[in-house]
């Protein structure tokens, strides 16, 4: 009983970041709650407006005020992965997934590790042509 | 092709920079000039995190630039060089003459800065610069994406840039 309160309390008090472009993370964190109704595991964050140092503290903010410990990011280029990183310095155990789209978030909200996750995610790209009837 | 972007731009190397204009564009390099990243290891594998592998990133301080632009100018792929702030920019644009044109990509708010359109913010001081590098004849213009209009400097500071 214990242990399910404790574990409760630590579902509750922990929320990881998606960060990125414009609406991106809402909009990823929109899918979430609509396909698993695990978004609450979240907090979007968006780049939008902001200079490298505010995105940067926004973070660091967010991390304290979450007790984060998964960063998810759009572009391996992006403002908020430069961020993630600088905070990584400070905060080694923390980690970074770029190029974060909803398979992957998706896989690691529903209890794959991050590893899986992202290795789901990167299944999930599938080109598919079309092909014209003889 | 050559050398012929010259982008103000507080990112740096970011997404705008590596896809929105590199894509298109086919930018094949970037110079980075900024004295204290060119002198960290650390900062140096940040930028080089996100640059595609067709594109090269140097780094540069102003003096390693201004000595390497010619190099640049005659390079056969089409490059951008960027620096994170006015200042740095108007020290290059006064050792290289035949820099003509700058665009301001991104100066995003900090306390003192006023908004001049969505993705520029300025201290007067650093309005002053802008028009300084221009009255010498340098043509600056606010644009953060190729699809984005270009918008004049006297427009920005009017404040009737893109909202």
């Amino acid at each position: 009983m214990s242990n399910g309160i404790c574990s409760t309390m630590t579902s509750e008090m922990t929320r990881d970041i998606v960060a990125g472009h414009g609406g991106f993370a809402e909009g990823i964190l929109s899918a979430v709650e609509q396909i698993a109704g695990l978004s609450h595991r979240f907090v979007s964050l968006s780049n939008a407006g902001l200079e490298p140092g505010a995105i940067e503290r926004l973070l660091r903010d967010t991390i304290a005020a979450h007790g984060t410990k998964v960063i998810f990011t759009d572009l391996p280029a992006g403002s908020c992965t430069q961020a993630a990183r600088r905070v990584q310095r400070d905060l080694p155990e923390l980690v970074l997934v770029t190029g974060a789209a909803l398979p992957t978030i998706l896989a690691y909200a529903c209890g794959s590790d991050i590893g899986t996750a992202a290795e789901k995610g990167r299944a999930a790209q599938i080109v598919v042509e079309g092909t014209r009837d003889a | 092709m050559t050398l012929e972007m010259f982008r103000i731009d507080d990112r740096l190397v970011h997404g705008q920079v590596v896809v929105g204009w590199g894509q298109p564009c086919a930018l094949g390099f970037l110079v980075l000039v900024d004295d204290a990243v060119a002198q960290s290891a650390w900062e140096q594998d940040l930028y080089r995190m996100g640059v595609p592998p067709e594109m090269e990133i140097i780094f540069d301080t102003v003096v390693t630039a201004t000595a390497r632009l010619s190099e640049y100018r005659a390079d056969c792929r089409t490059g951008m060089l960027i620096t994170s702030d006015i200042d740095t920019m108007v020290r290059l644009a006064a050792a290289l003459p035949d820099i003509r044109n700058v665009t301001v990509g991104g100066v995003h708010h900090k306390p003192g800065r006023i908004a001049r359109a969505r993705y520029i913010y300025l201290t007067p001081e650093e309005a002053l610069r802008l028009q300084a590098l221009a009255a010498c004849g340098v043509t600056v213009v606010a644009q953060d994406v190729p699809q984005g209009a270009a918008t004049p400097l006297d427009v920005l500071l009017r404040g009737e840039g893109p909202t």
